[in-house]
Order: C-alpha cells, then sequence, then structure tokens
C-alpha cells in the first residue's frame, strides 16, 4: 500500500496526504509532467479523465474533462502556478463551463505536490487546500462513488466464488 | 444545494478563533453565554453574536434553564464536514494505487 499518511485539519480545510512509491522521483515526476500518464489516474476509473490543454509551466493552462459511466463529462481548469522538475508542483484547480471558463473563479482548490526521495523510494506529498466547502462536498462525492463501486466490486468478487 | 449550504455555514463558523474555542468548551460541558463572556476580552453581546453563529451552523444548540440559556456543542455537524475529508482522502487514495499501478507497468 502506498499511501503512508493523511492528515485532515477540518478548521484550516486542508488536507496533507503522503505515499510513498518504489521508483526514483523522476519518474514519479512524470505522472505530474506527462499528460497521458496523468489522465490514467487523475479521475475515478469510472470517470477517465482527459487533458486537451496541458501548458506544464507556472502560470499555465490545463483544461481537462473526465466522462462519466452515461457519456456526462464534468470539466476542470487548472492554472499551474509553480513547476519546479522533479520536486514541486503547485496549482489552482476548478470546476468549468463547456468553454472550459471557471464556473467560478473563487471557487478553486489549490494543490501542492512535492516529491523527495527516501531511500531509493519517493515520496510524494500533496497537500489540498480549500476555499469552499461545495466544491470540497463535489469532490468528495466523487470519491465516495469510487468507494462504492469498489465496495461493490469486492462483494461481486464474494459472491462469484 | 441545500447541504452545500448548511456545510459552508460549519465552515464559516469554524473558520474563527474565537468560535472554535466556545466550541471547545461547550461540547467537553454546556456553559451559559455569560460563563463564556468570562473569558474573552469582548463583549457579552459580542460573545451571544459568536454563539448565534454556531448555532445556525448546528454546532451548537441553546437549552433554556431558569433565567439563563446554556449552550451545548454538537458533535453532528463537526463529523459529517470530516466525513468529507474521509472521502477526499480516499480519492487520493486510489489516485496513490493508480500511481502505484502505472509506476509498475513502465519499469
Amino acid at each position: 500500500m502506498p499511501v503512508i499518511s493523511s492528515v485532515k485539519n477540518v478548521d484550516a480545510l486542508t488536507m496533507t496526504f503522503v505515499a510513498e512509491f518504489e521508483a526514483a522521483v523522476e519518474r514519479v515526476w512524470q505522472v505530474w509532467a506527462d499528460p497521458r500518464k496523468l489522465e490514467r489516474w487523475w479521475g475515478p476509473p469510472t470517470w477517465p479523465a482527459t487533458f486537451e490543454t496541458y501548458e506544464f509551466k507556472p502560470g499555465g493552462r490545463v483544461h481537462y474533462y473526465m466522462t462519466g459511466p452515461d457519456g456526462t463529462k464534468a470539466r476542470g481548469w487548472w492554472t499551474i502556478t509553480a513547476v519546479d522538475a522533479p520536486s514541486r508542483l503547485e496549482f489552482d484547480d476548478g470546476f468549468a463551463d463547456e468553454n472550459f471558463d471557471p464556473v467560478d473563479p473563487a471557487d478553486t482548490t489549490h494543490g501542492v505536490v512535492t516529491l523527495e526521495a527516501v531511500g531509493d523510494r519517493t515520496r510524494m506529498t500533496t497537500v489540498s487546500t480549500f476555499t469552499s466547502a461545495e466544491q470540497l462536498e463535489r469532490m468528495a462525492e466523487m470519491g465516495m462513488e469510487e468507494g462504492m463501486r469498489l465496495a461493490q466490486t469486492q462483494i461481486d468478487a464474494l459472491l462469484a466464488e | 444545494m441545500v447541504v452545500g449550504s448548511e456545510t459552508d455555514l460549519v465552515f464559516h463558523a469554524l473558520a474563527d478563533a474565537t468560535r472554535r474555542d466556545i466550541l471547545t468548551r461547550v461540547i467537553r460541558s454546556g456553559q451559559s453565554v455569560s460563563e463564556l463572556a468570562r473569558h474573552y476580552p469582548m463583549s457579552f453581546a459580542a460573545v451571544q453574536k459568536h454563539v448565534v453563529v454556531l448555532e445556525r451552523a448546528s454546532l451548537v444548540s441553546k437549552v433554556r434553564r431558569g433565567r439563563e440559556q446554556i449552550v451545548h456543542g454538537e458533535v453532528t455537524a463537526l463529523r459529517r464536514v470530516a466525513l468529507l475529508l474521509d472521502a477526499y482522502e480516499e480519492v487520493w487514495r486510489q489516485r496513490a494505487g493508480r500511481i502505484a499501478d502505472i509506476l509498475d507497468e513502465d519499469e
């Protein structure tokens, strides 16, 4: 299990998530830097992500959408605020309308990703700061959906035994 | 969204250090507004206003006891916000699992 800790601060509306991977820092950096790799893990499996614009530099714009099981598209945008390869990435993340314009420019999550070598492993720390409870709720809903789906898969597997 | 606005009230209420302190005190045991007011360098009316904000967010409830109103902490609303963060953590757990798979593949 790659996760080593997560710290949630209800008052400050932040979540710090730490995971370690059996790979060098440069390779873990590629899962962020390469949009074809990024889109394989950003959206839940049932809502795969497609990155249409990926300007991987400070001030860069990012446009992506996630496609749901019924074909519904959930669009999002990032503005990359810092890129320090291969150890640090910062971005603002929000929901977008059909033209990839922010639904609410103030309704964003700020993400800070840091990668560091720990022996021959890489530690990835992501700190998410929420400015809107409503957005947290939407993100949490996506996670819950994924959790439910996995739970369902496990039940199916048990029944098939 | 109704749930969204309720959650916003909770976050707004918790964004203030005095209100967090009031909440911590009344979760331990119920206190009247005048008892609470003794702990802060502000007027009774100011403390009363903070209590109203907490009450609107369903973080505290008031029960009349004689001439006084006793403020009690309600942990349910706090727990609901914590659950949202739990679910968001789950998003990252899934992502970390898939990142590990990608790293294994291209070895």
